[in-house]
């Protein structure tokens, strides 16, 4: 196993301050590792889940410090080179995740040079800003976050709002996360989806681990005194335009939303007396469409728009125009030998959870184990699972 | 179970996607209208042409619209007035979005009718004062929807079509327009 810095490096390295995982601790297990401490209801920081990750490597043969240059094929093998050593290898394993840069939208370049920009990724916490107002564009839990935290330092924040998922935090007394798990949601496979193409991109729902459980979506936001625009789609001009549709990004939301309780409730045969359901999302009767970005009302612009995967050191014509890896299930089928773990809805739902990677590596690895006891590849790739 | 016909041929409009995912270039159209002035505020506007799919095509008739302006515009009222076309535009796409995805959700529409308000101050193009924009206020559309769904079924269609919608983005996000003499 190779490792660019120190286990959990991401988490120690590249993360905010006030981080804490979106699911409780009691989920947040690894295979033979489950959580014996005396908060299973709350959630980790950061710095706990290195731990995590740190106890569960002992037993494995990490060799940190390794920073993986390239990786190409070499006959039937794999040639990879590291700021270490060079290693032939029958099969590799791509495990670094689906967040290695942040993803910024090119509006960023547009944006008069006086106003600061910072990005999720390098973002650490409200100190590191200029005094005055914020504008974060993003409403995952990334973004809705960081917006509560920055509105709870006293700035005046902004909140630039396209599609996003909106969850409550708990539902008829379990985390929302217990009812993904139990219902069988987490478990719904890559394969057995009507649009895999739309869960892979799916943004992470609008969730926070905080001791109270509370819900942090758009009202509470609202209520904080966050101001909510629509989806930043230009600048012109110094200005920033916002979209006049955050309305209807907010109905689609609060309807699917709707519909997955629906799915809890059926699930667990409790009838429709909906207790506790959200009220619908307070939009503005109007919003702001624009604004001035010289006028000096925002200082900042934190960008929560996401991450991408960086494979500029795979020698393998095997990522899309996009920039994601071409694979089924792990299974990286234009380049034998290749797989992947740990991408967004990889096999499941919950492949980018915690507890979703045990499920995932295991049929990974039994086809990869197939692969190398030089067995025929199986013929559709449909791996072995229950 | 009893066949959903609201008349749109969703499996082509399938098809289409899957294809042109694949094929950016043929998926390039170019929508045109010529206009020309006939007197006062009064123009004529005809759409026949437009290209798509990698060649120049036409609608099977050409279609003429009159643009002019209300009496109390002081205008011989030949036409609705241009900003009311965009109205136009917008219930034509969102109906159809409308039919097209409860054509795709099995959804059997019996009636889709629609009221679509645009809020003006005049006070912009008038020139009357410098902080009220030209455009729309803001626009209010109203759907009434006599379906085999539920009315959060009803809901997500409404919202699912303006999601998808080439007008409703069109007026809710800014377009880059260049207008040139030749």
């Amino acid at each position: 196993m190779l490792e660019r810095g120190e286990v959990g490096n991401s988490w120690r390295h590249e993360r905010w301050d006030s981080l804490r995982l979106l699911t409780p601790n009691w989920q947040s297990r690894l295979p033979g590792l489950a959580y014996d401490g005396p908060d299973p209801d709350e959630y980790m920081a950061a710095e706990e889940v290195a731990g995590l990750i740190t106890r569960f490597a002992a037993k494995a043969p990490v060799r940190a410090g390794t920073n993986v240059t390239s990786v190409r094929r070499d006959g039937d093998d794999y040639h990879v080179v590291t700021n270490q050593s060079e290693i032939r290898s029958r099969a590799v394993v791509i495990a670094s995740g689906a967040c290695n840069a942040p993803a910024v939208p090119t509006v960023a370049s547009a944006l008069p040079p006086d106003v600061e920009q910072v990005t999720a990724f390098d973002y650490r916490n409200p100190g590191q800003l200029p005094d005055g107002g914020v504008l974060v564009v993003g409403a995952s839990a990334t973004g809705v976050q960081l917006a509560a935290e920055l509105s709870e330092s006293g700035r005046s924040v902004m909140l630039s709002v396209g599609e996003h998922v909106r969850l409550p935090r708990t539902y008829r007394g379990r985390d929302v996360l217990w009812w993904m798990d139990a219902s069988g949601v987490w478990d719904q496979r890559y394969d057995e989806l009507d649009d895999l193409h739309r869960a892979r991109r799916l943004p992470s729902p609008q969730l926070v681990g905080t001791r109270d459980r509370a819900t942090l979506d758009l009202n509470a936001l609202t209520a904080m005194g966050v101001e909510l625009v629509g989806r930043w789609a230009a600048v012109r001009d110094g200005r920033a335009l916002f979209s006049g549709g955050l309305r209807n990004v907010c109905s689609l939301a609060d309807l699917k939303m709707e519909r997955l309780l629906d799915t809890f409730d059926e699930w667990a045969g409790t009838g429709n007396d909906a207790p506790g359901r959200l009220p619908s999302t307070e939009v503005p009767r109007s919003t702001r469409l624009e604004l001035d970005l010289r006028r000096g009302e925002i200082r900042s612009v934190l960008w929560a728009t996401g991450y991408q995967a960086d494979y500029r050191w795979l020698d393998v014509p095997v990522v899309d125009a996009k920039g994601n890896l071409s694979h089924n299930g792990g299974v990286v089928v234009d380049s034998p030998g290749l797989y992947a773990l740990c991408l967004p809805v990889l096999r499941r739902r919950k492949s980018t959870f915690i507890c979703g990677i045990e499920d995932d590596a295991r049929d990974v690895i039994d086809h990869l184990s197939t692969y190398l006891a030089g067995e025929s590849r199986a013929p559709d790739y449909a791996l072995a699972h229950d | 179970m009893t066949t959903i016909d609201n008349g749109v041929n969703v499996q082509a409009l399938l098809e289409a996607r899957e294809v042109l995912a694949g094929a950016p270039e043929a998926a390039q159209f170019t929508w045109k209208a010529s206009s020309k002035w006939t007197n006062g505020v009064h123009s004529e506007t005809t759409i026949q042409n437009f290209f798509g799919l990698g060649e120049e095509r036409s609608h099977k008739t050409e279609a003429v619209f009159d643009a002019d302006h209300p009496e109390v515009f002081a205008a011989p009222d030949n036409g609705i007035t241009p900003i009311e076309y965009l109205l136009v535009g917008l219930a034509g796409c969102l109906t159809a979005g409308v039919a097209s995805v409860a054509q795709n959700r099995g959804i059997q529409l019996r009636s889709v009718e629609s009221t679509v308000e645009g809020n003006h101050d005049i006070r912009g193009i008038l020139g009357a004062d410098s902080d009220v924009r030209n455009g729309f206020n803001d626009i209010k559309v109203t759907f009434k929807i006599d379906a085999d769904a539920s009315k959060q079924d009803i809901e997500a269609l409404v919202a699912q079509s303006q999601k998808r919608s080439a007008v409703f983005d069109a007026l809710t996000n800014p377009t880059e327009v260049s207008v040139e003499v030749a």
